[in-house]
């Protein structure tokens, strides 16, 4: 099977150059794919896309009412990250999350950036994901976000912006782990011979960091993963981080607070947790401190934390980083606080609560994507260009009845990967999600998510909408 | 390990110790009925009163006719004693403890679950009907042996295993009651003439007929009840089954044997030396049917006694 004939369109191709030679850091796999025999590589994708559903290594959709399993559509044909590539992009997300671990602190504490005027107060406190019960606290080692998923995206000129920072629970790290294992079991062919740096420590990384922040000093801290529960969407990848740790995979209703302490219900009765790595949001956390209707948390859960017997991962309070119209202040942090030029661009941002921003946003709707600037997963946008002039005007006045609600960006030509459509090969808009772990240090996955819209044309690449996923391959 | 963890694992086992026995039970009809040349409704509607379900199907299909009870048994997901029933409530208590199981356990439970509940599976149980029993044997067999040799013989093994031997003890004094019942209506036929065909084929179907003819030899009644309630030695003996989930319960709470330290202990225990000292002829004597009634009873309470001892405390 040959790539002769695939088009990059006139995008940036992640494998090809314009002129349809393999970039060198692609040309190996290249050269391997076509050396397969006929029907090999359609084989493979099939093989995987059996392995996927045999691991049971699905997401949940709740499109029919009740919760129904799926695999994420997997595409055989890596991503592939030079090394030197590689080296900016790791540089870039240290500098950006230590410079959004100060900002987050310093929300909570003396302000000194709203103080002296760099973001102002109205635009923190008016994030979703502030949180003023978390004033004046200090987590262990004064680490707010543990774990960041950041999204980046490359334009037409190849340039690679930071399109947002998830730094409440985000998701994905478990399908980058099992994509590499499918990939190894049934297309192991395509490694030999290519230095692709592993991916499969992470759970030991993460491990590390959340036994590293645990409030007592002695013995081997207890662990576990808070989940909503299994009909949550990412309940597989919940079991397979606690599976992977070897700690314990709870739910609120396992949970209770005695003494100022977290305990779970055991076979044998109460036993202490010393660090909680939850995945649920602050709101569900404590229904005594946020809301009170909560039934996934824990009443009193805050007061351990709060009391320094307890750590959460990642830190209540730190969503309000989390927000769109924050994000677009995080050159003027990495400035502010590290003294330093940003080394990976934020997308030109239009914030739509500024009137100049407003008015220039109204007057270009059909060239701009419109965010709102609390939601994930791809809900609640327009794509100006593929957008009807209804939906056009509709949400004119969505903006302009709640202009701190959105965000406008200019309408980015996503960067492209050879993908298997139908027996051959076409290009397919991608993105893609680093892993960054803050400890003592920053540690970056190498490599990361890399989603791919897989309908034609389409430039939505969650999987709630039609995208799927592909192994990314960080050269070493 | 959590209350709730250790719950899941014991329902996963007991759901699929329950799909394979409903495996096993239709199985031993279907080579019945090429050995008989076909096989009147009343022999298939016991299939039915093992789970305890007539009512329900009664007003599903009506009349017991081969092809009903097979949908019934098979892959109705009405029916929540179904093997595809019974696999699906197996996978979604796996599905919760994913991280507790091994990897290698849960992708054996999901293909299971995958194989029983496909499109396809219809068929393959209506109309190859002898092979697809075999596959969920097997299948069973695969899952236990799998969870055997991958997870470590700690606290949610003994958990699983607990479930599986307390489910199996169950079902074995259902197949019991209810064949016993069809091939002897009465206390005054003991001893008369039996049916070598039917009560072999009640031995296949708990795979005992090859361990029952080294131990004893010619089929009687006393001895297959001997056999199937009291032995030791035979993995689906009900003697054997009290006696291994004993052993697990145990080694859960590391309470000595021949003590306790709660209400499951307790219950078992006295259980298993009941067993130990009761007498094939009395059970006859007293009625087996009698004798059952009592033994289920028993298994809902020890069964209760296990959910508020280690699941919820309260």
């Amino acid at each position: 099977m040959t790539f002769e004939g695939y088009a990059t369109g006139g995008f940036y191709d992640e494998l090809f150059t314009a002129d349809g030679a393999p970039r060198p850091e692609a040309r190996p796999l290249v050269e391997r794919v076509e050396r397969l025999a006929e029907g090999e590589l359609a084989r493979s994708q099939q093989a995987a896309a059996r392995a996927l559903l045999r691991m049971g290594i699905t997401f949940n959709v709740y499109d029919d009412g009740h919760g129904t399993e799926r695999i994420f559509p997997f595409d055989i044909i890596p991503r592939i990250v030079s090394r030197g590539a590689w080296h900016e992009i790791e540089r870039g997300l240290h500098q950006r999350i230590v410079a959004l671990n100060h900002f987050i602190d310093d929300v909570y504490h003396d302000r000194r950036i709203v103080n002296d005027g760099v973001v102002p107060a109205d635009v923190v406190e008016s994030s979703q994901g502030y949180r003023p019960q978390c004033a004046g606290l200090d987590p262990p080692g004064g680490v707010w976000c543990h774990i960041t998923g950041t999204d980046l995206v490359r334009d037409r000129d190849g340039t690679v912006y930071v399109l947002e920072d998830n730094l409440r629970c985000p998701s994905g790290v478990s399908y980058v782990l099992e994509n590499r294992a499918v990939m190894k079991q049934t297309f192991s062919k395509v490694f030999d011979g290519l230095s692709v740096r592993p991916v499969s420590d992470y759970p030991s990384r993460l491990l590390g960091a959340l036994e590293g922040v645990a409030p007592r000093g002695a013995g081997r801290p207890s662990v576990a993963v808070l989940t909503p529960g299994v009909y949550n969407s990412a309940y597989f990848e919940h079991s397979f981080l606690a599976q992977q740790m070897g700690v314990e995979l709870v739910e609120g209703r396992d949970l209770v607070v005695n003494d100022g302490a977290l305990f779970m219900r055991t076979t044998r009765g109460l036993e202490r947790v010393d660090v909680l790595y939850r995945r649920i949001d602050d709101d569900f956390l404590d229904p005594d401190c946020f809301r009170p209707d909560s039934v996934l948390g824990v009443p009193g859960l805050m007061d351990a934390y709060r009391n320094g017997r307890l750590t959460v991962v990642n830190a209540p309070g730190t969503g309000v980083a989390d927000d769109k119209v924050v994000y677009a202040y995080v050159p003027q942090m990495i400035r502010y606080y590290l003294g330093e030029a940003p080394i990976l661009p934020n997308v030109p941002t239009w914030l739509c609560w500024r009137d100049k921003d407003r008015g220039y946003v109204l007057d270009h709707l059909d060239e701009l994507v419109v965010k709102p600037a609390n939601e994930s997963g791809g809900y609640g946008m327009l794509i100006g260009p593929h957008a009807t002039a209804a939906e056009r005007s509709e949400f004119a006045e969505r903006i302009a009845a709640a202009p701190r609600n959105y965000i406008a960006q200019p309408t980015l030509s996503l960067s492209r990967v050879p993908t298997l459509v139908d027996g051959g090969f076409e290009g397919r808009h991608v993105d893609l999600r680093p892993y960054i772990l803050l400890g003592s240090k920053p540690f970056v996955l190498p490599g990361g998510l890399t989603r791919v819209a897989l309908t034609k044309g389409s430039l939505v690449v969650n999987s709630s909408q039609g995208g799927g996923s592909k192994d990314t391959w960080v050269l070493g | 390990m959590l209350s709730r963890t250790a719950e899941s694992v014991y329902w996963m086992s007991r759901y699929l110790e329950r799909a394979a026995n409903v495996a096993r039970v239709v199985g031993v009809n279907l080579n019945l009925e090429i050995d008989l040349s076909g096989l009147a409704e009343e022999q298939w509607f016991p299939m039915v009163q093992v789970g305890g379900d007539e009512a329900a199907f009664a007003e599903r299909y009506g009349a017991p006719t081969r092809s009903n009870v097979l949908e019934f048994l098979t892959i109705d997901r009405t029916n929540p004693n179904s093997i595809a029933s019974c696999v699906a409530a197996a996978r979604e208590n796996a599905r919760t403890v994913r991280e507790i199981i091994s990897s290698e356990v849960w992708q054996e439970i999901n293909e299971f679950y995958l194989d029983v509940t496909a499109p396809e599976a219809r068929r393959f149980a209506l109309h190859d009907a002898v092979r697809f029993f075999g596959s969920v044997t097997r299948a069973s067999h695969v899952v236990t042996g799998t969870k055997s040799e991958t997870m470590e013989h700690g606290e949610a093994w003994n958990f699983s295993r607990l479930g599986r031997f307390i489910e199996r003890a169950d079902q074995t004094s259902r197949i019991l009651d209810v064949k016993y019942f069809l091939l002897l209506p009465s206390a005054g036929d003991v001893g008369k003439p039996v049916d070598d065909l039917q009560w072999s084929a009640l031995l296949r179907s708990a795979s005992g007929f090859e361990a029952y003819r080294r131990t004893w030899g010619l089929v009687s009644s006393e001895s297959v009840v001997a056999f199937l309630l009291l032995d030791r030695a035979f993995p689906r003996s009900v003697g054997h089954c009290v006696t291994q989930a004993e052993v697990s319960l145990h080694a859960v709470t590391g309470t000595p044997m021949r003590r306790f330290s709660n209400r499951a202990e307790q219950l078992l225990g006295r259980l298993a030396s009941e067993l130990d000292y009761t007498d094939p002829g009395e059970v006859i004597t007293g009625g087996l049917h009698e004798f059952i009634d009592v033994l289920q009873d028993r298994f809902n309470r020890i069964g209760d006694a296990v959910t508020t001892t280690f699941f919820r405390q309260g």
